[in-house]
């Protein structure tokens, strides 16, 4: 039997604030346990939690980003359950008004774009953190975490294979980045995935039973784990067994998914409009003032990059990826006026050093206008191609601009004829039988000259020039 | 009657309350007091009356994203049943 799998994700992600969602204690990762903390974020009795406005802000961004419409009028309810990481025994959260919904994002698939919708964005608190002891049946509370704001982004059970999920992941991601309002961080937690995934016999209308797959903490485990899913569900169904409505765990050492076999009973959390915070009111100034404040998206600077530097999509996903590196890459065309050679040059062996040292581009030790300043040295022919890849070696282990690297070294190319041209008559009078062999017409002989030149030369000759000059002179 | 004594026991599972069979009769009538009390409001006119979560007609209280000192560890734990170090200390939890 042919199967059709189908996923749908629900993504968590921390805002960049510097205070909680409902106090002012700060989010700041790695403090002493339990120092970031408070009455409010606490769950002491009589406390008033007050809404942080940029919370608000940001999962607007991020509503407009992925082409949401924002509800006018929303609120926060209660979701009630017991766990140590939850002092109140309940988490804000929203349930019947979320900040948003009816959005979607566009994945490139085989070179056609597909729409993955967006069910709904909203924003609710972060739980605190758990240690468990090895030898005592207790565990640590650490409440640095609670409080800390969240957006859950919800999607349509739109994606139909591993492959697709883990793109609709990244561009999603590529977005919360560019957006600043989350710094991505996937193995601290700072985004986070649950996946939904069923699977039913092709060409069926009806959902297949899903299983909610947790603990997928980077990209490559998300698939891993929904490919393992899908072979496991489809081996069920081909022996005649059941597939059970269940939440499953990823075991990254294993390679599998196992059950968690918590409680039987099915969670009701009570939701409950929560008293203590008052309904959040957007209207469309504010949203106009939210657009204006976004940044030029992923997809659009890459059709951008497509059509004004004239270089394939495939440099432009790779140079839109991460927005510092667009930024860098787009000062280099400014300073040099060539896109496609910065763009070999950022691509080859600027990403080449910094992947070697696992760097960041903002760790990158040439500047912009280093590298566009070679380029132009390049163009001027005052250093080959050649040469200048030793050049930008230097440049990268000293952070020196490309023309103090020349004139140390010594580098400048030879493009002076006169020159070049007692180099070659030397030559040509050293090599009597290649010249004979040549004129005679083995022209693969060229090669054997254009060496010579560039040995005697140290392979500072002109090579534009020395072509030139070898062609009128072997004749 | 509106509830039954299931219900009653259900939520009380849900709240985590030891009830006795006792208290489960005496809160089952109870509550449904109350319940028919509520249902009183069913005998007037909603109808074009928008529904609300809140009593008071205030929307959009925000606070800066602005750092204030925190309570400090030592603080956030002296009412704590029970701690550890720097640690809230819980019977343990897996799940």
């Amino acid at each position: 039997m042919e199967f059709e799998t189908v996923i749908g994700l629900e993504v968590h992600a921390q805002m960049l604030t510097d205070t909680k969602i409902f106090c002012n204690c700060s989010t700041k990762f790695g403090g002493a346990p339990n120092s970031h903390a408070c009455p409010v974020c606490l769950g002491l009795p009589g406390v008033l939690p007050v809404l942080n406005k940029k919370v608000v802000e940001y999962g607007m961004k991020m509503a407009l980003a992925t082409n949401c419409t924002i509800n006018p009028s929303n609120s926060f309810a209660r979701k009630n359950y017991f766990y140590p990481d939850l002092p109140k025994g309940y988490q804000i959260s929203q349930f019947a008004y979320p900040l948003a919904e009816h959005g979607y994002i566009l994945l490139e698939i085989n070179g056609e774009q597909k729409k993955i919708g967006i069910t709904r964005i909203h924003m609710e608190e972060d739980a605190g953190k758990l240690m468990h002891d090895e030898n005592n049946p207790v565990s640590y509370v650490d409440l640095n975490r609670t409080g800390v704001p969240l957006i859950e982004i919800v999607s349509e059970p739109d994606m139909r294979s591993p492959e697709e999920a883990a793109d609709y992941l990244k561009r999603l991601h590529e977005i919360l980045v560019y957006l600043e309002i989350c710094d991505g961080n996937m193995e601290e937690g700072s985004f986070r995935c649950d996946a939904n995934v069923s699977i039913r016999p092709k060409g069926q209308e009806e959902f297949g039973i899903r299983a909610e797959l947790k603990n997928m903490n980077s990209f490559r485990n998300v698939q891993r784990a929904l490919e393992y899913e899908v072979k496991r569900q489809q081996y069920l169904v081909e022996n005649g067994q059941k597939i059970v409505q269940e939440t499953r765990l990823w075991d990254d050492a294993g390679g599998v998914t196992n059950s968690m076999r918590s409680k039987e009973e099915a969670h009701d959390y009570r939701y409950f409009p929560d008293p203590d915070l008052v309904p959040v009111m957007v209207d469309e100034i504010w949203i106009a003032r939210i657009r204006e404040e976004l940044p030029e998206l992923p997809l659009v600077k890459r059709e951008r990059f497509v059509k004004d530097y004239q270089i394939p999509t495939y440099d432009a996903g790779v140079l839109t990826a991460d927005k510092a590196l667009a930024l860098y890459y787009e000062d280099v065309v400014k300073l040099c006026g060539k896109p496609k050679q910065a763009s070999n040059w950022v691509m080859g062996d600027v990403l080449r050093f910094l992947n070697e040292e696992k760097r960041d581009i903002r760790q990158c030790p040439i500047s912009a206008k280093s590298l566009a300043d070679m380029i132009t040295l390049i163009e001027e022919g005052v250093i080959s191609g050649k040469m200048a890849k030793d050049v930008i070696d230097d440049m990268y282990k000293t952070g020196k601009p490309p023309q103090d690297i020349i004139k140390e070294k010594g580098l400048v190319q030879i493009t002076d004829e006169g020159e070049l041209i007692k180099t070659i008559s030397a030559i040509i009078e050293a090599s009597p039988n290649q010249l004979k062999d040549y004129r005679g017409g083995k022209e693969k002989l060229f090669g054997f000259f254009v060496g010579q030149v560039m040995k005697a030369t140290q392979g500072k000759a002109n090579p534009q020039l020395v072509n030139d000059l070898l062609k009128k002179m072997l004749t | 009657m509106k509830l039954t004594t299931q219900d009653v026991e259900y939520v009380a599972k849900l709240a985590r309350l030891d009830v006795t069979n006792q208290e489960k009769e005496k809160f089952t009538a109870q509550l449904n007091d109350i319940l028919l009390y509520i249902d009183k409001l069913n005998e007037l006119d909603t109808m074009g009356v928008a529904p609300m979560s809140h009593a008071i007609a205030v929307t959009n209280a925000f606070r800066e994203d602005k750092v204030a000192e925190s309570l400090g560890t030592q603080r956030a734990l002296a009412n704590a049943p029970d701690a550890r170090g720097e640690f809230f200390r819980v019977p343990k939890v897996i799940d």
